[in-house]
C-alpha cells in the first residue's frame, strides 16, 4: 500500500528563468519538431506504462461504478451499484470501522510519532540508534510484521500479556474480542509504520530556532508552555500535513486487519471500507459494487487531497 | 550538537539536570531497544524453539533448548529460496524499468521541456491523488485483458514491471533533482555538440547519484513489502513474491517453522537498510516520504 506523498510543488522550479533549457531560437519548424520528438521519445515509455496502468483504470473506476458485468456482458445501469452498496448491513459496519480505525490510529499513530521525535530531538547521545530502532520496522516486508504481531498476540503462547502482565494488565485475547480487535490492529501498524512520520519529525524540530525557546524562557514558560507556544507552532504546516497524510493513509488500511483477524475480525470489528471493496470484487466477482464503493473512498480521500496540496502549496511561498 | 532544543544548556548543566537527564536518557533507550527490538527477538528465538515450545502456555522468554534446523526446515518446506529468487527479480526488474523510464521521463521533462510536458507532468502526478487501494480493481481487470494489445499479464512479472514504472513521486523526485543542475553544465556539453541521450548518460547521471540511490532503494523495498497486488496479480504458487508466499503458507507448517521464516523474510531489507542507513534515512526527510 503506497502512502499519499510528501512533496514540493513542481511549479516552483519552474518559475525560475535561469533553470530554463536552452530553447534553441530561429532553428524554424523543422528544428522545432525534431526537438519534441526526441522529448517525447524519452517520454513515451513511461507515458505509455501511465496511460495503461494509471489514468486509463482511472478513468475505467468511474465507467465500472456504473456498469454491471454478466456473462461477459456490460450494461449501464445506473446509480445500481451505489444502491446496492448503500444496502448492504456491511456498509456501515466498515465506514465505522474504518472511522474508528483512522482515529485510533491518530491518536496513536500521529501523537507517540511526534513524542518520540521531541525526546529523541533532547538527547545528546545516541540519537543515531534512536533514529535507527525507530526506522527497522518500516524497512520489514509488513507480511512478516503482521504475522509476527499475530504471534504476539495469541492470547496462549504469545508474549504481549506476558509483558502486559508484569505491569498488571490482566491477560486477553487481544484479535478475538471485538472489543480490542481494532486496537491491536492500530498498535501493530503504529510500530510498523511510526519510523517515517518520526524521521520528518526529527528534521522539523532541527529547523525551530533556538531563540524561540530562550525568550520563553525569558517570560518564564515551562517545558509544556515552550512545547506549546513554540514547537507546535514553529512545526505546525510539517504537524497538518502529516496529519492529511496519515488519514488518507490509513483509511485505506488494508493488510493489518486483513492478516491479523482474517479481514473482516470478530463479529465484523475489523470489516474496513477497503476490506470491503476486496470482498466485493475477489470474493464476489461484483466489480461493479467494488468500482461504487471506491468511488464513494475516492472523492473523501480526494478532498483531503486537494487540502494537503494546496497545504504544501502555501508551505513553499 | 550545539542546537538548542527545548531544554536549555544550563538546566542540564546543573547537578540535578545532569543526573535527570542520563535517567530519562537511560530509560528511554531501555523502552526503545525493548519495544523495537523486542518483538525481533521474539522472532529469532521463536524460530530457534521447537514446535511445542513454540506454542507453549506460558511462552518461556529464552529457548530450551536450540534448533537452528527449524530455519533449514523453514527453507526446505516452504521453498524460500524459490520465493526469494522470484521477489529478487520482479524487485530488480522493477528498478530496471523504473531506472530506465522514469529517468528518461524526467530528463525530458526537466530539460528537453516538449509541447504538452507540463500537463502530461500534471497527469501524472494527478494521480498521487488517487487513492492506490482503490485502483487495485480496475488495475486488476487491465492486467487481466490489457487494452489495444490484447494481452493477459496474470502471473506474468509484466504485470508487477509495467505498473511500477507509473511511480510520479520517483519521476518528481528525479525532474526536481535534475531542474537543480546548473544549466552552465549542461549548455557547454551541448556546445560540444553532444546529443541530449550524451548529456543524459555523462552529465546528468554522473552528478545525480544520491538522488539514483534513493529512487532505486524506494524501488526495490517498494516491490519487497508489497502485498495485495502480488497477491492477486501472481496467484501461481511458484510465481509467488516471498511477503505473499509465505501468508499463503502460514496455517500449513508448525509455528516455529513459519517463525523462523519470518525471520529469513526480514533479513534481506533489514540488511540492506543497515547498508544502506544514511542514503534511506536523508533520502526521506530530504525528498519526502514514501510508505
Amino acid at each position: 500500500m503506497s502512502a499519499p506523498t510528501l512533496m514540493k510543488d513542481p511549479a516552483v522550479g519552474d518559475r525560475r528563468p535561469r533553470d530554463r533549457a536552452p530553447h534553441p531560437r530561429g532553428g524554424g519548424f523543422g528544428k522545432a519538431l525534431r526537438r519534441n520528438l526526441t522529448a517525447h521519445g524519452f517520454l513515451i515509455g513511461a507515458v505509455l506504462c501511465f496511460a495503461f496502468f494509471s489514468w486509463y483504470p482511472i478513468v475505467r473506476e468511474f465507467l465500472l461504478a456504473f456498469q454491471k458485468t454478466e456473462d461477459g456482458r456490460v450494461s449501464w445501469v445506473g446509480w445500481d451499484n451505489f444502491t446496492t452498496v448503500w444496502n448492504d448491513p456491511a456498509f456501515g459496519q466498515a465506514w465505522r470501522n474504518t472511522l474508528w480505525f483512522t482515529v485510533l490510529a491518530l491518536l496513536l499513530g500521529f501523537v507517540v510519532p511526534f513524542l518520540t521525535a521531541l525526546v529523541i530531538n533532547e538527547f545528546r547521545h545516541g540519537q543515531g540508534y534512536l533514529r535507527l530502532l525507530v526506522y527497522l520496522p518500516v524497512m520489514l516486508p509488513p507480511t512478516a510484521s503482521v504475522l509476527l504481531f499475530k504471534y504476539l498476540y495469541d492470547p496462549g503462547y504469545g508474549m504481549f500479556n506476558e509483558v502486559l502482565g508484569v505491569f498488571g494488565v490482566p491477560a486477553r485475547q487481544w484479535l478475538q474480542d471485538p472489543d480490542t480487535a481494532m486496537l491491536s490492529v492500530v498498535v501493530a501498524s503504529t510500530w510498523m509504520n511510526m519510523g517515517g512520520a518520526t524521521l520528518i519529525y526529527l528534521a522539523a524540530l532541527q529547523g525551530v530556532p533556538g531563540e524561540l525557546y530562550e525568550a520563553a524562557e525569558l517570560d518564564g514558560a515551562g517545558l509544556l508552555r515552550k512545547v506549546w507556544h513554540v514547537t507546535v507552532p514553529q512545526t505546525r504546516l510539517i504537524l497538518l500535513l502529516m496529519l492529511l497524510m496519515q488519514i488518507i493513509a490509513t483509511m485505506q488500511v488494508f493488510i493489518e486487519p486483513f492478516l491479523l483477524t482474517g479481514g473482516a475480525g470478530p463479529e465484523g470489528s475489523t470489516t474496513t471500507v477497503v476490506y470491503l471493496i476486496y470482498q466485493y470484487a475477489f470474493n464476489f466477482n461484483d466489480y461493479g459494487a467494488a468500482a461504487a464503493l471506491g468511488l464513494l473512498l475516492l472523492v473523501l480521500l480526494a478532498g483531503f487531497s486537494a487540502v494537503y496540496t494546496k497545504l504544501n502549496r502555501a508551505d513553499q511561498d | 550538537m550545539s542546537t538548542r532544543t527545548l531544554i536549555s544548556p544550563a538546566q542540564l548543566a546543573r547537578p540535578r539536570g545532569k543526573v535527570l537527564y542520563w535517567v530519562c536518557f537511560a530509560l528511554v533507550v531501555v523502552l526503545f531497544t525493548l519495544a523495537f527490538l523486542g518483538p525481533l527477538y521474539w522472532m529469532v528465538s521463536g524460530g530457534l524453539k521447537t514446535t511445542q515450545e513454540a506454542v507453549q502456555t506460558p511462552p518461556t522468554w529464552v529457548p530450551g533448548s536450540v534448533h537452528p534446523e527449524n530455519y533449514r526446515r523453514a527453507w526446505e518446506v516452504m521453498d524460500l529460496a524459490k520465493l526469494l529468487l522470484n521477489t529478487l527479480y520482479y524487485a530488480f526488474g522493477a528498478l530496471a524499468f523504473q531506472l530506465v523510464l522514469d529517468v528518461a521521463a524526467a530528463y525530458s521533462l526537466s530539460r528537453l521541456r516538449p509541447v504538452l510536458g507540463k500537463a502530461i507532468l500534471g497527469l501524472m502526478l494527478a494521480t498521487l491523488m488517487i487513492p492506490a487501494t482503490v485502483l487495485v480493481v480496475p488495475q486488476y481487470l487491465t492486467v487481466l485483458d490489457v487494452p489495444i494489445v490484447e494481452r493477459n499479464l496474470l502471473d506474468s512479472p509484466w504485470a508487477i514491471w509495467l505498473p511500477s514504472v507509473t511511480n510520479a513521486f520517483s519521476i518528481f523526485l528525479l525532474k526536481r533533482f535534475f531542474d537543480s543542475i546548473p544549466k552552465e553544465l549542461l549548455d557547454a556539453a551541448a556546445m560540444d555538440g553532444a546529443g541530449p541521450l550524451r548529456v543524459l548518460w555523462s552529465i546528468v547521471l554522473p552528478v545525480s547519484r544520491p538522488i539514483l540511490g534513493v529512487v532505486s532503494i524506494f524501488a526495490v523495498v517498494g516491490v519487497w513489502k508489497d502485498f495485495l497486488w502480488p497477491m492477486l496479480v501472481l496467484p501461481d504458487p511458484s510465481r509467488q513474491t516471498l511477503a505473499v508466499g509465505i501468508y499463503s503458507l502460514a496455517t500449513s507448517v508448525p509455528e516455529n517453522v513459519l517463525i523462523a521464516s519470518l525471520t529469513i523474510a526480514s533479513l534481506p531489507t533489514l540488511l540492506l537498510f543497515l547498508v544502506f542507513q544514511r542514503n534511506i534515512m536523508s533520502g526521506l526527510t530530504a525528498g519526502g516520504l514514501k510508505g
